[in-house]
């Protein structure tokens, strides 16, 4: 299965990432690659066998309804990098 | 094409915020309204090298809805990232459920004009809430994470509505529900209670169907309904012209009472699910679910039919005080103070429910005990105070509050069932107007009630209205 | 007796502070010293906290006067790698994103360290956001191979390895997702421990790869591991994926005694990708311990062959959504231009993150993505589960295996960074461990062209006191933990 640069630039959308004319080839062919070599696992056979999303057997981990103390604002917006009226800023939100 | 008829097809989706004291993943308080971004932390500000730790009484409430809903609660169930970038989600995922959902496959009866209809309910997931984004008025957004990582349950139902007063139903029962077993306030006007509608028609005979509209930015059961109302108007047009709707998202104008279009949903977003490695898995075992189930009020469907059968009042009566949780709790303390549950409902639902109505309050505005509402009632109930001795009472304790017989005994209003001294009153009265006698004694029933205001006047309201009936009859009679 | 302060081993130094032959405020100033020599040289740096350490090493040196004792840390340098959160302190994670990022908040083992009166000296280089092999994909700098300086340091913990090696700080922390603290540790001459996943908490840890991730220390030797393992290990109530069990003493596990233990040796890791010196090296070290008693037999994980391309799609996945939350809007770099929200995320993502950490985003992106999640990430978890069982397999019948570390010694600065695939290479016997979540341990074992080899113990899940009994009791035997570079 080769990636061409139309994958690239719709995945490049997915994760708002954008790439110049000049560097969306050389990325398109290093990233076949790597796709490439990772399809070896095609010839795996997993039938029966569940995958494993946590290595630890444990379960249920919570914690209790209480109430900790909130950062002060400033140490909130302390890395903005712009903020008005106690909150962050950025252009327009639209839906 | 214009005579055929069509059956409207709704399915709402519903997103509750739960009443938990700490949001979903961090310890920061859930309470609405503080001062921009004061109710915030690492963990809920997604900064990097944080971790979610689930709030276990999150999943209780989560499961306690799905009991109360009948619905099946997963032996196993886990949270999955869904991943979308958008400024009010802070990590860029909103840590969710997708295929292993905490409940699944509940209903619930709601009552229609035709009797009981059943709402299926397709899923109950938990997940967390967003932040929120406010216009600045040099057209950037401003936003606040006060609200990002409040717990959430999403609440998904199948498409078994099919008209606006069913919806109207369903969410009332909804929310009644939620307030009952207190896992949620419900209170749509601070965002505690969403809704978003899906709405499609299809023709009675199948041939001919609309594509499905979602609709956003509803901010009440009102707005649902005539929203609901509305779409299912415009798609009927639509199709009886040989057209048909978008697949699209439209948002509600409650000022203009009509949809608007959002954005269509030919694009569809990829949210790349897959299972939250910072989260366990959960394992719900029986006992857990028993002890959940143990620690559920009575439903309000349950309660209102005990009350019928119980304190022997109508099935009117007992839907309007089951209504809420608050006061069907109220109605049923007080009664059982007074020991009489038809009297204290007339007096709930006549007098005090019109008060609170008139003013816009609350119960827990009262400035009377249930211990002194009860003295009141019970006043009437023994004969010390007639009807309009008592609503004076209950006007000043409604008012001003205070203590029911220091108020009786202040303004004189203890009733006398002394016949002697009444029967003095009804004599005077009746040698004061002949007229009317001859009224009465020539048929005028009218004249009767007339008497018995003059005599009432006369003992200055304090007479016993049932005495005073009698002996003027029997006066009368002798006459 | 070595002259230099800076040459001693951690446990050295702390005996002289007890012994009161040296003061801390005297011990850090010595390491800055070191820093200052060694710095132009290596480059293992971010950002020095003299001042910030000197404080430390006053108030370390003041609970000493009134008697007080901290524990095995107080009062000693520590480096940490810039990728945990140190409260007010840059924390960069070499990425411009992040350039100048001062989090409100310690990450769990910063406050662990802390608590226990350690002397911060700075935040090391790495590669940028943990992604890479060599530290050459630090958006900062390159930092150089103690050994020699024409040679990479490993990755991505190059700065954490460096320092330590160079004599910089007596010990560091680096992470861990595929081999980065093991590998580097192997190149740089270093014992370095990769502790089982949930053992040390990851609170505070900018995640790379979430299910796959660990914190662990780089030291001169291996009583100084098991030192630092007992500060850092241990549940965290902040960290859902943290274990809940008795904190054992991973100094007590420190005996000289390896009779009967049973050492196997995975035939799939001595394959041809590993250089020929590597291989003889590590066969050397199987011999020393049968002649102290151990046995040794070949054993076999099948499915070794597939933890790369299992490695790869698991964690750019994780990652690719882990980095999603850099977008300009809370903390770190913004793009000083664009027309919306979406363009102000794809240019402040696309100018503030480096090439590496761009690809894997992508790789892992198009991994979960529609169409695509079942034959890569879900199959990838799947065959995961085959790889962890042949682990479990394998130990039914040895204690520990041998490995190992990196399939060379360190290769020059710039000869593999124009190609990702032989890079990635480079892990080739490290990502099978995390993979497994089971612990793994590098220390030397030999010497090529004067850059160190590292050989690797893989023990079973929280069996971290077996590795550190063998290792120490190689360690006894041989004298490459005592061999420190010229520089």
């Amino acid at each position: 299965m080769a990636i061409t640069i139309k994958d690239v630039e719709h995945v490049a959308k997915l994760a708002r990432l954008e790439f110049e004319e000049n560097e969306i080839l050389a990325f398109t062919e290093k990233l076949d690659a790597i796709v490439g070599y990772v399809e070896m696992l095609n010839a795996v056979d997993v039938e029966n066998v569940d995958p494993t999303y946590h290595v630890l057997q444990v379960k249920n981990r919570f914690r209790e309804d209480e109430i900790q103390p909130s950062l002060e604002r400033d140490a909130v917006l302390t890395n903005a990098p712009d903020r008005r009226g106690g909150c962050f800023r950025v252009p327009r939100v639209v839906e | 094409m214009s005579e055929m008829k069509f059956n409207t097809l709704v399915g709402l989706e519903i997103h509750a915020e739960l009443a938990t004291a700490s949001k979903m993943f961090c310890g920061c308080t859930t309470t609405y309204g503080g001062d921009v971004n004061t109710h915030c932390c690492p963990i809920c500000l997604g900064l990097p090298g944080t971790l979610p730790v689930v709030n276990k009484r999150a999943i209780e409430f989560a499961i306690q809805t799905g009991l109360a809903f009948n619905a099946k609660i997963a032996k196993k169930s886990k949270m999955d990232r869904k991943n979308y970038f958008y400024p009010d989600l802070v990590k860029a995922f909103q840590i969710s459920q997708y295929d292993m959902p905490l409940c699944e496959h509940g209903h619930v009866d709601i009552d229609t004009a035709s009797g009981k209809k059943r709402i299926g309910i397709q899923r109950i997931h938990i997940e967390e809430d967003t932040g929120k984004s406010l216009h600045a008025e040099d057209g950037s957004s401003l936003l606040d994470y006060n609200r990002c990582g409040v717990p959430l349950i999403e609440i998904v139902t199948l498409p078994d509505i099919s008209s606006a007063e069913e919806a109207g139903a369903f969410l009332e029962l909804l929310k009644s529900t939620l307030e009952y077993i207190e896992v949620s306030d419900c209170k749509m006007e601070q965002g505690s209670l969403r809704c978003d509608v899906n709405v499609n028609v299809v023709s009675e005979d199948g041939s001919v169907k609309s594509n499905i509209t979602e609709i956003k930015n509803l901010n009440s059961f009102k707005a649902a309904m005539k929203a609901i109302e509305f779409e299912t108007k415009r798609h009927i047009e639509l199709l009886e012209r040989g057209e048909n709707t978008l697949k699209e998202t439209r948002r509600w104008d409650d000022a203009k009472n009509e949809t608007f279009h959002m954005r269509t949903k030919e694009f569809v977003q990829d949210y790349r699910y897959f299972p939250e490695p910072d989260i366990v898995d959960f394992e719900i075992d029986a006992d857990w679910i028993e002890r959940l189930e143990l620690e559920l009020p009575e439903l309000p469907e349950a309660r209102k039919l005990r009350f019928i059968s119980a304190y022997g009042i109508p099935d009117y009566d007992a839907g309007v005080l089951t209504s809420t949780r608050q006061m069907a709790d109220y109605f049923e303390t007080l009664a059982v103070r007074v020991g009489d549950g038809k009297l204290t409902s007339n007096w709930i639902m006549t007098e005090l429910m019109r008060r609170l109505k008139d003013e816009g309050l609350e119960l827990d505005a009262l400035r009377f005990t249930v211990e002194q509402f009860a003295e009141l009632i019970a006043m009437v109930k023994d004969g010390t105070l007639n009807q309009n001795a008592a609503k004076k009472v209950f006007r000043r304790l409604f008012e001003e509050g205070g203590e029911p017989k220091a108020i009786v005994e202040a303004e004189g209003l203890v009733q006398t069932s002394d016949t002697g001294l009444i029967k003095e009153t009804v004599d005077s009265v009746l040698g004061a107007n002949p007229q009317s006698v001859e009224d009465y004694k020539n048929g005028k029933d009218r004249a009767f009630g007339f008497l018995v205001g003059q005599v009432m006047k006369a003992s200055k309201g304090k007479a016993n209205p049932q005495v005073v009936n009698e002996l003027l009859a029997e006066a009368l009679k002798n006459l | 007796m070595k002259n230099k302060m800076y040459e001693w081993t951690l446990h050295e130094a702390r005996k002289a502070l007890r012994e009161g032959k040296v003061t801390s405020v005297e011990l850090t100033e010595a390491i800055f010293e070191r820093i200052e020599a060694v710095e132009p040289k290596i480059d293992a740096f971010i950002t020095l906290l003299k001042e910030e350490a000197l404080d430390s090493a006053r108030a370390a040196d003041a609970a000493f006067a009134r008697g007080e004792d901290l524990g095995d840390l107080h009062g000693v340098p520590i480096a940490i790698k810039d990728n945990m959160c140190t409260t007010g302190i840059p924390t960069t994670c070499a990425s411009k994103m992040l350039e100048n990022f001062r989090p409100p908040y310690d990450g769990t083992v910063v406050a662990k360290l802390k608590a226990a009166g350690a002397v911060i000296v700075g935040k090391t280089n790495l590669d940028e956001f943990a992604m890479g092999s060599s530290t050459e994909n630090s958006a900062f700098k390159v930092t150089r191979n103690p050994w020699n300086t024409e040679y990479v340091p490993g990755g991505s913990s190059g700065g954490s390895a460096a320092s330590v090696s160079a004599g910089a700080a007596y010990a560091s922390l680096g992470s861990d997702t595929g081999g980065s603290i093991r590998q580097p540790a192997s190149l740089c001459g270093l014992v370095g421990l990769k502790p089982t996943y949930g053992l040390v908490s990851r609170y505070g840890l900018v995640a790379f790869a979430s299910s796959l991730d660990q914190i662990g220390p780089f030291t001169k030797d291996v009583e100084d591991c098991a030192i630092m393992m007992n500060a850092i290990a241990g549940y965290d109530i902040k960290d859902g994926t943290s274990i809940q069990q008795e904190k054992p003493d991973y100094k007590a596990a420190l005996i000289d005694d390896v009779k009967g233990l049973r050492i196997g040796l995975p035939k799939e890791f001595f394959g041809e990708g590993i250089a020929q010196e590597v291989k003889d090296a590590v066969h050397a070290a199987a011999k020393i311990y049968e002649t102290l008693g151990a046995t040794v037999e070949e054993v076999s994980i099948p499915n070794a062959g597939y933890a790369l391309p299992i490695y790869y799609i698991i964690a750019s996945s994780e990652c690719s959504s882990n980095l999603a939350r850099f977008d300009g809007v809370r903390y770190g770099f913004r793009a000083p231009e664009f027309e919306d929200f979406n363009d102000l995320f794809a240019k402040t993502r696309t100018q503030g993150f480096g090439e590496e950490v761009k690809r894997r985003i992508m790789l892992g992106t198009y991994a979960l993505s529609s169409g695509y999640y079942d034959a890569y990430y879900n199959k990838a978890m799947k065959v995961r589960t085959l790889l962890k069982q042949d682990f479990d397999r394998a130990f039914e019948s040895v204690d520990v295996l041998l490995t190992p570390t990196s399939p060379t010694i360190a290769f020059k600065i710039g000869e593999k960074t124009d190609n990702p695939l032989e890079m990635y290479m480079s892990d080739i016997c490290t990502v099978p461990i995390n993979i497994a979540g089971v612990p793994a341990m590098s220390l030397p074992c030999g010497f090529s062209e004067g850059l160190p080899i590292g050989m690797q113990l893989i023990g079973k899940h929280f069996d971290e006191k077996t590795i550190l009994r063998a290792a120490y009791a190689y360690e006894q035997h041989t004298g490459y933990a005592q061999q420190r570079p010229s520089l």
